[in-house]
């Protein structure tokens, strides 16, 4: 008995430790070979760089302008992101804490918007837009993101806002406290965690979003970093350590963000899974 | 709860507003739209004369469209049925080893999730560069073990370029299923699990009358997640294969297909705007009779589970 569950434990560490080798190789590969010469990568594929040559990023700040498309990116995440969550939590708030007919029926119809892939309405967007006259600009990113992110934000908070008891804001009411102050003064503080949790989940694939700016954005000053991944790839075909520093940067926000709140994502979206 | 009488209306009105609108102008709506734009012509841009279901006639009586289509279908479902695979069944067996304590396993936890907060784009990318023929390091790998006969242009090849996509796609999002699983795994109570083990239940048994049936509900969800991803997936061919789906649309999904359809000159294998959404139009019929079909599946399955 003792012989067989030694063996299992092996077992499970010996599967344990080449699943993490196939998650870590391609990332280190990615991040190894940004720091080698062309030279070097062809020569020596699997070797460390013999130098550590910055060069690559050098490049891409200085003549490739990423620093512009960081910044759009940034500008965008955080407008999108920050806006969607206001506008789902106040929805959140009135679907949960009033009571009319149609409760169910309009948080049914936010939450759809979960398996309602938005991409098959391109076409009509792209129209819109030029329409507004806000085509290929930041803008028209910024709208869509908004749209994107209301439904999973709807679904988190509404939970959130619920288990809000209701006696804090009864007392407010009777002390003459208005309806929007409830919601500004009682119930935004206590839901924190669901608000930042709202916006954490629906920050990776906002951050990472490539079909929107490759359809609605046409100036090289307007990319993101997803679109400049995509354009400024294909241009480099030679110069392979750029090619791995394009993809390195496009990486390092997440993976940071990512380690830094790790028990967030996993703990909004398992929650979600097994709500369901 | 407070009872929303006419004094509280305007409040009711003003709180959901503006979540509504956006969320309905810029989502639900353009969907619809696109609908209707597939009963009009559109060789450029704006959609303009309405030719009623023209446009799904000739998707499926003129070669030069029903070719495409069918083909971007069957790419699609080969695609669907490997991640499915990858993502379910292996994704499962490693989620119930994850889900075990032992020495390091948080950190498994952590890092199985990392893939996945990657962009597909950059995924795509890297698997490209590695399997490259000229300097990619994995046919390096594989003749320092001596099997270098086995190499193959891998995403040059038509038999094994769809293979390399959908698996590439797996190693991004395998750590999200891993992730479902293991805190499904995690919410059975110890005491059945127990009661299970002083019973005599070996691993398997255990897997099938406890583990399984609890996380079916799970297996649904990310079932029709990745449905609705792959059938919309376009990031992964852009990076890997181009819009055209190389080598020789072997890879062409409905997402490439289409991109390529609406966004594109007709050079480019663009078919005007009508065209392109009526693809849409048919995208959207196929991603929710799928949905629908897998819903009905797995509810049923779970009742006689519970049984």
């Amino acid at each position: 008995m003792k012989v067989k569950r030694a063996v299992a434990r092996s077992g499970l560490y010996l599967t344990m430790f080449i699943y993490s080798l196939s998650i870590i190789i391609p990332l280190f590969v990615m991040f190894m070979t940004s720091f080698k010469t062309n030279a070097q990568i062809f020569k020596n594929p699997f070797g460390l760089p013999t130098s550590f040559n910055i060069d690559a990023y050098v490049n891409l700040f200085v003549i490739s302008n990423y620093g512009k498309y960081f910044l759009n990116s940034i500008g965008v995440t955080v407008l999108s992101l920050s806006a969607a969550v206001t506008m789902s939590a106040l929805a959140a708030y009135a679907i949960s804490k009033y009571k009319f007919k149609y409760n169910r029926a309009i948080y049914v119809y936010f939450v759809i918007g979960l398996v309602v892939p938005i991409k098959l309405g391109t076409i009509d967007i792209m129209i819109t837009m030029l329409n507004l006259k806000i085509f290929d600009t930041l803008w028209a990113l910024i709208i869509v993101y908004i749209a994107m992110a209301i439904p999973l934000s709807v679904f988190v908070l509404y939970d959130y806002i619920k288990m809000v008891p209701d006696e804090l804001s009864s007392a407010a009411r009777i002390d003459g406290c208005s309806e929007p102050g409830i919601f500004a003064r009682i119930i935004s503080p206590l839901i924190k965690p669901g608000l930042a949790a709202a916006g954490i989940i629906s920050f990776i694939p906002n951050w990472n979003e490539f079909w929107f700016p490759l359809v609605l954005i046409k100036s090289r000053e307007n990319y993101t970093i997803p679109l400049a991944t995509g354009q400024l790839f294909g241009q480099f075909d030679t110069k392979l350590n750029l090619v791995f520093a394009v993809l390195s940067l496009a990486s390092i926000p997440v993976i940071i963000i990512y380690l830094l709140l790790s028990n967030y994502f996993v703990k909004g979206l398992s929650a979600g899974a097994v709500k369901g | 709860m407070l009872e929303a009488r006419r004094k509280h209306a305007k409040f009711l009105f003003l709180f959901i507003f503006p979540a509504f609108i956006v969320y309905t102008v810029f989502m639900l709506l353009p969907i619809l739209n696109s609908m209707k734009y597939s009963l009009y012509t559109g060789e450029g841009l704006i959609p303009n004369e309405f030719v009623g279901l023209d446009n799904y006639i000739r998707l499926f009586t003129e070669e030069r469209y029903y070719v495409k289509f069918w083909n971007a279908f069957q790419n699609n479902i080969q695609f669907f049925i490997i991640v499915t695979v990858v993502q379910n069944v292996l994704g499962f067996f490693m989620a119930v080893l994850i889900s075990r304590t032992f020495k390091g396993s948080g950190f498994i936890r952590k890092l199985s999730f990392l893939p996945t907060t990657l962009s597909v784009l950059v995924v795509g990318y890297i698997f490209k560069l590695i399997l490259n023929p000229y300097y990619g390091v994995f046919d390096k790998f594989i003749e320092m073990i001596g099997l270098e006969q086995l190499i193959i242009p891998w995403l040059g090849d038509p038999r094994s370029a769809i293979y390399v996509v959908a698996i590439a796609v797996s190693w991004q999002f395998f750590g999200e299923s891993v992730l479902f699983y293991t805190s499904g795994i995690d919410g059975i109570s110890d005491s059945i699990i127990e009661a299970a083990q002083i019973d005599g239940a070996n691993i398997w048994q255990e897997i099938y009358h406890i583990i399984l049936p609890s996380v079916l509900p799970i297996v649904g969800i990310v079932t029709i997640l990745i449905f609705i991803g792959d059938f919309t997936q376009f990031d992964i061919i852009f990076a890997m294969t181009g819009t055209r789906g190389d080598p020789n649309y072997s890879t062409d999904l409905f997402g490439s297909l289409f991109y390529r359809t609406a966004f594109s000159s007709p050079e480019r294998g663009g078919w005007g705007t009508g065209m392109g959404a009526t693809v849409a139009t048919m995208m959207f019929i196929i991603v929710t009779i799928g949905v629908g079909v897998f819903l009905t599946f797995f509810t049923k399955k779970k009742e006689e589970l519970e049984k």
